[in-house]
Order: C-alpha cells, then structure tokens, then sequence
C-alpha cells in the first residue's frame, strides 16, 4: 500500500535519476494484446509532458534504490555523498508504473539502480521486477532497463526477453579518463555488456526468420550516454566514439548530458556555474547529420577543428570550410546535396524533391515551404536566383566564407564579436 | 463573378465540386452559408449537397490520388478552419483538371500547400492530444478525460487508446464541441453527447472529477506525479520557453501536474 513515504521515496529517486538524459520511447511498434495493458507506437514516441527545465517526460525515469557501491566522481549517486538514500520497494514501483500507466500519464518505465552488494545481486532485482511487470501486471507497454556493468551474461540474457530497449553509459569516452574519475569502472565492464545484448538480438533475429513466434529480445535496440564538459575530451573524441557506436547494428540512439556540477568538492572535476548547453546542443546537431543528413564524421570534425564551432551549427561550418561545394541547383540536385545546404532541413529536402517533378521550384516556393531563406540564399540557384538569366547572385562564392560568415550569426553573436574585436581605451594610466 | 454557397460539410464542398464542372463553370469565391459575400457578387450558386454526386467526386479522387492524398483530404478537414475551404475546393478541382497522378506531392502549388500544412497542423494537435491527455479514475472504475483541442481531433485518437488500455472503460469527452467517446473495456467506442451538460459529474471548465465519484486514492496517485514533475527537473537547466514551445499553455488546463489547486 503506498504513503506519504512512498512520495518522499519517488521524490529521491527520481532526484537521483534525472542526471541520465535518454528519454525516447522509440524503436519498436507493438499493438495492444487482449489481457494485457499497453502498446507501443514506433516513430518518435510520445513525449507525455514536458518538464521546467524544457525536457521531455516520456517514461518513467526512477532508480531501484540510489544506495551505490561505487564512488565515480561525476554522479550524484556516489557513496562519499551525503545525500538521502531511498530505495522502493518492488510491490511500490510496480503500483506506481500501472497506475501512472493507465491514467496516461507516461509512456512506461525507465529502471536504474546504484549497484549494491555486487552486479549480479542488483541486475537480478531489476530483471525480476521488469519480469513482474510483464508477467503478473500483463503490462505491455515500453521497457527501458539499465543495465549494471559486470553483470553476468545469462541475466541479461533474461532481462533481454522484457525489456524494449537496453542501455548501459560510456560516460567517458575516453578509458584514461573514465580511470582517474571512476576507479572501479573500465571500459571493458560497459562493452562487455553491450556486446553481449547486441549478439542476444542478432540471434533473436536469426531465430524469429525460423520460428515467427520466438518471444523477441531487446526489439527497440541499445543507447548510451557520454558526459560532456566533466572531463578533457574534445568534440572529436567523442563524436569519434558516437560514430563507432553507430556502426554497430543495434545501437540506436548515443545521448549528449552537458556536466551539471553536482559534486564540487572533487578536485578532479572542474566547476562550472552553468552545465555546457550549447556545446550539448552542437553534439546533438552533429549527431544528426551523421543520422539524417548523411554527413560522415570526419567531415564534421578533424585534426584541425577538434572542437565543434560554437558560434555556427555544425553544417554551416561545413558549408563555409567547402565553399566549392556550392552553389546548389535546386532543381537538379540530388537529394543528399540538398540537405547539405544551410536552412534546408530533411521535411524541406523531401518537399523539394517531390515537387520539382511537376514544375520548376523559384525562391518563392521554397520560401512557402518552410526553407530558411535567410541562409539557404547563399548556397542555392534556382528559377530566377541564377548567375546566368538575370542579375549575379551573391553567393558564397562571391562573398567568400569569412565575409559571409558573420552575415548569418544571430544578432547576439554579432554584438559579442564586435566587442571582442573592438578596442578598449584604458584611462587608468 | 461567380460565387458558390455550400452547407460547410465535405459532402458539400464535393458536390460544390461536382456543380463547377457540370456547369462548366470556374468559380472565384466558394463561401459556407452565412459567410459575407463579397462585393459586386452576382446572386450565388447554392450548392444542394447531394450524397450520390460528392460519391462520384470522392470515386474519381481515388483514382487520381494517393492513399496519403485522401487522407490528406479527410484530416485536413478536421481542422474545421473555414479558410481552408477554398483551397481545398481548388485543390480538388485541380486534380480533375491536370489528371496528373499524385498532385498532393506537388508543395509548390499554393492551393496542394495549404491543404497540406493545415493536415500537418491536425496531425501535430492529435499527437498533442495522445501526449497531454490526462484520466481520472472514477469509483466504478471508468476513466474519464476532458479535452478541448483547437481542432476536431478527438475521432483521430480512440483507436490509439483503445488499442493501449483495451480492458478499462474510458470516456474522452471534447469539451469544446460537446461530444466525447465512451469505451466499455469490450466493444467499439461509441460516441455520445450529454441532454444537459450541467449535470455532468465533472468540470468541464479544468476536468476535475467530483469528489464524490473520484476513486479513493487517485487524489494521491495525482500528487505522486506532481511530486515526480517537480523532481524529475534540473534546476541548473531552467528553459521554460523551451517548455512552453512543446506543451503550449492552453492545453495546461487539463493537464494533472500543471492544474492543482494551489
């Protein structure tokens, strides 16, 4: 039965769970079963509401207990800390997912946990409570399972067969410095696991092309997650390890969290007076175009630009080192060199391409469409915006990169370089 | 100057469409009954709906578009906007006229244009509507929503929640337009309307439940989540403007952890 307790309980937990960004209750389409409650929908997901801080609540993000043996410096959860513990019962947490659930207020659940005792005695816990759920509660809907570093193979194996998606954090991209923070975690514990999931769902493969009804094994696929800002690395190395994460079959989504300085006592750990939200945002951009836009990771980041530009999205940079790219003929283009230019995202670049077919698409249209023209003007010929009819466009081209840059910051950006280039007087003398 | 009147209903806005080409004749203005004709109007065309004629328009739709056109037709409908009636009545005659296949691909035509933003406008309200909606439990077990959605979005959404809470009763009821959908745990939801909607045993003003029907303890399953949206926050990220681009205000009114009593 649940009390006033249980909501300080919920109230801790999820304080403790809330550092862990993946939200996404994507990756699998499953219809709802007679005798049991839920489904899930595919695409995107639904996002149920959005929280203060503007992120979206789509599962149910709790923690199993936040008791932890372990003493990584970046998480809040550490044993040197003195914050209050809690830990929820299995009948509590299971009340609490149903009946959430039902009144629509989330997409399913997401369990974590500190590790207590040792792996195997934490992940055994969260396999039998995701197996509760399913089993006696007939709950159907979506299942996102952290997965305890150094767990043994066959109880993944099982939590496997319950859960919708699997993830286990790299945290640090690099295994220098996931060492100095954490002492206890290596790289191998975290690809350990992660192999061992992605070769349960290669075979559950194998085995559903013979037998259509095998019972399916982590359908929606694995994430994980990387700190950014906590520790030394550049944007290169951990865009280099996204892309080594997505070459991988089933490894859907890599999460970007920006450091919150939540323990900054530690030495080892810089203090920020605020997390590092636009070098997040620009992660999560460069994210994109390796996902959507067909962009190759070396073109995003090299030797020579380890860091990602602040001032200009990652593809705007693109555009302004590769000005012999362009200009774009939007008429003719292929679909992949359209949505290499600046303002021109995937549902325009769809929209282009299906319309071109029946008439000859001018700047008015693609205006109307929804293209930035603000940018895309640079980079594009079309109907009446040609060299060659009418009047010369100013192009990249004709601009150079350096003249056009500053043309397409935002109006903030522009003050704050001008102050920088502008010389002060110093009167003190 | 040629103006068409039509009874706003699609079957009428079809036959308006069957007229125009029977009468060979290219209307400037389609107008709903009651709407100001323009000036210098000659005395309009009024469209007689007639089912067996806007079954032949749809008949010869079919042939010329798409599945995702119809759809495109059928949804953008939804949205009850009354500027969407001339172009939609041009976009379908245009499709007869060119006899182009697949003509809502065509997003560099103004008329196709507007018909296709204002489905993509319905599309997004019934996601919002799959997100936000909120259920109380009553006593006897039924779920109860109240909604009010800008657009008529409510028969977009009961297969979803019939498909994911296939063995509990709800009622989703569209405050708005006076009508909701009741789902007994077994059979195809039905569609109902209240004689008199002041005796409803809930509010239809923010959706709360009466007291006395409220199930006992969804009071604290309400407070359990508005103490988990509190806590789920990082207070060193704070965007609200962020917040409100995703979950606009006006749907706050409904929504459990945004509408306590404080």
């Amino acid at each position: 039965m649940l009390t006033e307790k249980t909501m300080e309980k919920l109230r801790i937990l999820a304080e403790s769970a809330k550092y862990d960004v993946s939200c996404s209750s994507s990756g699998t389409v499953r219809s709802g079963k007679k005798g049991m409650v839920g489904n899930t929908v595919g695409g995107v997901g639904i996002c149920h509401s959005f929280a203060d801080d503007g992120r979206c609540i789509s599962l149910l993000k709790v923690m199993l207990t936040n008791y932890c043996m372990y003493d990584c410096a970046y998480c809040i959860n550490r044993r040197t800390n003195d914050i209050k513990r809690a830990t929820l019962s299995v009948s509590e947490l299971e009340e609490i997912t149903m009946e959430f659930y039902r009144r629509n207020y989330i997409e399913g659940l997401f369990l974590s946990s500190g590790v207590v005792r040792n792996p195997d005695y934490t992940m055994e816990r969260l396999t039998a409570i995701v197996r509760d759920l399913r089993t006696v509660h007939r709950f159907n809907g979506y299942i996102h399972l952290k997965t305890i570093p150094g767990a043994s193979q066959e109880l993944l194996q099982e939590a496997g067969r319950y859960a919708d998606r699997m993830s286990i954090n790299i945290e640090i991209p690099k295994e220098e410095s996931l060492k100095a923070l954490a002492p206890e975690k290596d790289h191998k514990s975290i690809f350990l696991p992660m192999s061992q999931i992605q070769q349960g769902v290669l075979e559950n493969k194998e085995d559903r092309r013979k037998f259509r009804h095998a019972p399916r094994f982590v359908p929606a696929g694995q994430s994980t997650q990387m700190i950014v800002g906590a520790t030394k690395e550049s944007d290169k190395d951990i865009l280099l390890m996204s892309n080594a994460m997505y070459q991988q079959p089933t490894m859907r989504r890599v999460y970007y969290s920006g450091y919150v300085s939540v323990n900054t006592y530690d030495p080892r750990l810089p203090v920020l007076k605020q997390p590092p939200l636009v070098r997040e945002n620009r992660l999560y951009q460069a994210d994109w175009l390796m996902r959507f836009y067909h962009f190759k990771v070396d073109e995003i980041v090299d030797d020579a630009h380890t860091h990602l530009d602040l001032d200009v999205d990652p593809k705007l940079g693109w555009a302004l080192r590769h000005p012999e790219f362009f200009p774009i003929d939007i008429n003719s283009a292929s679909y992949e060199d359209i949505l290499r230019v600046p303002g021109i995202g995937v549902k325009s670049a769809v929209l282009i391409v299906n319309s071109r077919r029946f008439n000859r698409i001018t700047s008015y249209h693609l205006k109307k469409m929804g293209v930035v023209m603000k940018k895309a003007k640079y980079f594009i010929t079309c109907g009446e915006l040609t060299s060659v009819f009418s009047q010369p466009i100013i192009g990249i081209n004709e601009l150079r990169p350096e003249r056009l840059r500053p043309l397409l910051l935002s109006k903030a950006q522009q003050k704050r370089a001008a102050a920088e280039q502008q010389l002060t007087l110093n009167f003190e003398e | 100057m040629i103006v068409y009147v039509f009874d706003n209903t699609l079957n009428g806005l079809l036959t308006a469409v069957f007229d125009s080409f029977f009468l060979k004749q290219q209307p400037e203005f389609l107008l709903a009954e009651g709407e100001q004709l323009p000036l210098f109007a000659d005395e309009p065309h009024r469209v007689v709906t007639d089912v067996e004629k806007s079954e032949r328009v749809w008949k010869g739709l079919e042939k010329h578009l798409s599945k995702d056109g119809l759809h495109m037709i059928t949804i953008s409908w939804l949205s009850e906007d009354r500027a969407l009636n001339q172009p939609l009545f041009n976009f379908i005659c245009k499709v007869f006229r060119l006899k182009v296949k697949e003509l809502e691909r065509n997003a560099s035509d103004p008329d196709v244009l507007e018909v296709r933003n204002t489905c993509r406008r319905v599309l997004h309200e019934q996601l919002r509507m799959k997100q936000f909606i909120r259920f109380q439990k009553a006593k006897d077990g039924t779920y109860l929503a109240v909604v009010s959605p800008d657009h008529n979005v409510v028969p977009l959404i009961i297969g979803h929640f019939q498909d994911r809470f296939n063995d509990q009763p709800w009622l989703i009821y569209d405050a708005h337009r006076h009508y909701g959908y009741y789902y007994d745990g077994a059979a195809a939801p039905i569609r109902i309307t209240f004689e008199d909607e002041a005796t409803v045993p809930f509010d239809l003003s923010n959706g709360k439940m009466n007291d006395d029907i409220l199930s006992e303890n969804d009071q604290l399953f309400q407070e359990l989540w508005r103490t988990y949206f509190k806590a789920i926050c990082i207070k060193e990220r704070m965007n609200p403007k962020k917040q409100l681009s995703d979950m606009p205000r006006r749907y706050w009114k409904y929504m459990t952890e945004k509408n306590a009593n404080l």
